[in-house]
């Protein structure tokens, strides 16, 4: 057999460039990013939206307010642990409560699919005003399309949620310092893994149910006790890997994790483990992320923790002036590894 | 977690590192051929815990990285054909052709679908009758039981709008290959344990003879490859040559017996060629003449789609251990993980994105790079 030259070993490399919109654009990672600052804010930037927050501070009549808007896409509509109207309430009131802000009311808009049972309509419109209720945000305008047959996914809903701004608790992106503690306020992974097995039709041996959750009262805890929270973050698609990179760019600050003190259930862990997923890319619905400077962290983690959606909360790293812009992990085993964005979605590995 | 945390216990992971560097009494250099391990090795940072002693070459044993420019051509033009839908392992779609990949064909209206088996391909055609289901039979020996599977199945149930596109590799041949490649540097091999737990060891035994070298079977977790590589430094520093088994909970010396015999039926040894090297002989795996309705390329009339591979990437010296990213012409300037020219700078665990993250961490950022 003659000798085989290598040289030219050329990997797979994604393709960057499009001419159209893919799910991956859809993904929180890095084709997200540029699609946003590319397509949108080139048209649309102000000083509000170039903020790139979960929300805009802007200023009524003398009053500072907070708002924020979401779109629900999730399929299927109703999922172990929630559904998509729970789903919109939670999502849009928990991107006004990483403000700092206090929400006081909500806007729901509909576009519906022909052919929709309305006994689903019924259970999520049902269940959307009860999340609404147990969060005391009433639903205050609201907007009804219905499109053919095949032309959505059952149904679609936006949510736009305003909020009371308070001048002496501004948490925000930018304000990571080094030293600054980060805590979760509960185990990650679970809302995107029960979606992906609820929609793969994949039995595990428990049912994974999403950790769609509210949580304003959380921040209002912190907020009651002014504990000096520097940054909020619910980390949703993308998951905490993608919240981490997005804050130590904006803060220009490094970023430390530890692998052993992350928590993750076992049944999200098990799912990840065999499709090749990594749980920090897995989108939360019920988890914030606090950065509080290191004599604060005690007291915001016996805050968190005397909640029930806060009872395991625990420190997962900290802030450093190391490698601004960068999130590091350190290994079980005491290695390293960066904690990158990843350019789309994250898909299964065969290998 | 069972099965998982006992494989992962620092207690016993940093004694194992510790007699790997008490144990070699000069630098080494390794080989883990299968991209499972890689991963482990990048995400656990077992190549920073070794540093000095022991040297991990990543090689080629990903199925996503080796699978040729003419294979995905051949998926993108049949995923874009009305009436099919094509099926493959997630991580296909993101793979370049030579001008798209298969997330833009889905999003330009053809029916791509991830599955997580080639069973779940063949159960979407008998519910898709009217359409032609085609899965992306891609990987080395690991993948192909289930692959032949599928295609046995298909023939038993009489299911005729379903088929394959194949591209399977094995790994014994890519060790040959890598042995033979002027200016190799590689001095042992951690064998990939689940392609042995199919195939057995026994077609190693030969290699490890012929090219003097240490191969050890090796398991995925980090302590099943931190095993391995003292298995084979232990090897080196006696000056022995053998194929051992480091995965002794999955992996017996015959292997899979009825796996392999299930390849045996469906598949047959075929020269084929692999993304940038070009041709391998008798390194890779077609079906057999009597499943020939089954074969996507036949059915489709692909076989006369031919693409010759670029070669301006640098990726194969740096898999091979002859080249360190730092020292490629394009590394941190044309090359960045925003502007890859290879998967290596792809993916966080691509042997050139780990040192341009890691230049990046000690502050040493890359020519034309923002820190």
């Amino acid at each position: 057999m003659t000798a085989i030259e290598i040289a030219g070993l050329v990997c797979a490399m994604p393709i960057t460039v499009v001419d159209r919109v893919q799910l991956g654009h859809g993904s929180g990672g890095r084709m997200s990013a540029t699609l946003l600052s590319e397509r949108f804010l080139s048209h649309l930037s102000n000083d509000a939206l170039a903020q790139l927050g979960d929300g805009s501070v802007v200023s009524v009549a003398g009053a500072e307010i907070v708002i924020s808007t979401d779109t629900f896409v999730v399929s299927p509509l109703e999922f172990p642990g929630g559904d998509i109207g729970s789903l919109a309430v939670h999502g849009t009131l928990n991107d006004v409560a990483m403000m700092g802000a206090r929400p006081v009311c909500l806007t729901a808009g509909f576009v519906l699919e022909e052919g929709l049972p309305i006994d689903v309509l019924d259970r999520i419109v049902r269940s959307m005003s009860e999340a609404a209720r147990r969060a005391g945000v009433p639903v205050v305008a609201g907007d009804t399309k219905v499109v053919e047959r095949g032309k959505a996914d059952g149904l679609y809903v936006n949510t736009t949620a305003i909020g009371a701004a308070d001048p002496d608790f501004r948490p925000g992106p930018t304000r990571a310092r080094a030293g600054d503690l980060i805590i979760t306020s509960a185990a990650l992974g679970r809302h995107g893994m029960a979606i992906m097995a609820a929609r793969e039709g994949l039995a595990f041996e428990s049912t994974i149910t999403s950790d769609s959750a509210c949580l304003v009262e959380l921040v209002e805890g912190l907020k009651a006790a002014r504990v000096d929270v520097h940054v909020l973050r619910d980390p949703t698609r993308g998951g905490a890997a993608s919240a981490l990179n997005e804050i130590a760019s904006a803060s220009r600050v490094g970023i430390e994790i530890d692998e052993h003190a992350l928590p993750v259930p076992d049944d999200v862990r098990a799912a990840c483990e065999m499709l090749g997923l990594d749980p920090l890319y897995v989108a939360n619905e019920g988890v914030l992320l606090a950065f509080v400077p290191p004599a604060e962290a005690a007291r915001a983690l016996e805050i968190l923790q005397s909640y029930e959606l806060g009872a395991d909360a625990v420190c997962i790293g900290r802030v450093v002036d190391a490698h601004p812009g960068l999130v590091a992990l350190r290994t079980s085993l005491g290695g390293t590894r960066i904690v990158d964005l990843l350019p789309g979605d994250q898909l299964p590995r065969i290998c | 977690m069972k099965y998982l945390t006992e494989y992962r216990d620092a207690s016993i992971a940093l004694p194992l590192i510790e007699r790997i560097r008490k144990t070699a009494t000069r630098p080494w250099t390794l080989m883990e051929v299968c991209g499972g391990q890689t991963h482990t090795i990048v995400r656990q940072g077992l190549d920073e815990l070794l540093d000095g002693a022991v040297e991990m070459i990543h090689g080629p044993g990903c199925p996503v990285c080796v699978t040729p420019l003419e294979q995905i051509d051949k998926a993108l033009q049949l995923a874009a054909r009305p009436g099919v839908i094509f099926t493959s392992f997630g991580d296909m779609l993101r793979v370049p052709g030579s001008d798209c990949d298969l997330q833009q064909v889905r999003a330009r209206g053809g029916q791509v679908r991830i599955v997580y088996s080639p069973l779940d391909a063949l159960a979407l055609a008998q519910r898709n009758p009217e359409s032609e289901v085609v899965f992306f039979a891609v990987g080395f020996e690991t993948t192909a039981p289930a692959n032949a599977m599928a295609v046995w199945r298909a023939r038993e149930l009489g299911v005729t709008n379903f088929s394959v596109l194949v591209s399977h590799v094995t790994v014994p041949p890519a060790i040959r290959a890598i042995m033979q490649s002027p200016g190799n540097r590689v001095q042992g091999f951690l064998a990939a344990g689940h392609v042995c737990a199919v195939m057995g060891w026994s077609e190693y035994e030969p290699l490890a003879e012929q090219y003097k070298i240490p191969i050890v079977v090796t398991g995925f977790e980090p302590l099943d490859i931190l095993e391995g590589i003292l298995m084979a430094v232990q090897q080196l520093e006696d000056g022995r040559n053998e194929v051992e088994n480091q995965y002794v909970r999955s992996v017996r010396r015959e292997g899979t017996p009825p796996a392999r015999a299930r390849i045996e039926d469906v598949f047959e040894l075929a020269d084929r060629k692999w993304r940038g090297i070009g041709e391998i002989p008798m390194s890779g795996l077609r079906l057999r003449e009597e499943f020939a309705a089954f074969d996507a390329e036949r059915k489709f009339g692909l076989g006369g789609i031919t693409v010759n591979e670029p070669a301006e990437c640098r990726a194969g010296d740096v898999l091979t251990g002859r080249l360190k990213p730092p020292l490629c012409a394009a590394f941190g300037t044309r090359c960045t993980p925003e502007h890859p020219l290879g998967a290596l700078m792809v993916s966080s665990e691509g042997a050139c994105a780990a040192y341009y993250h890691i230049a990046k961490h000690r502050g040493a950022a890359p020519a034309g790079v923002m820190a």
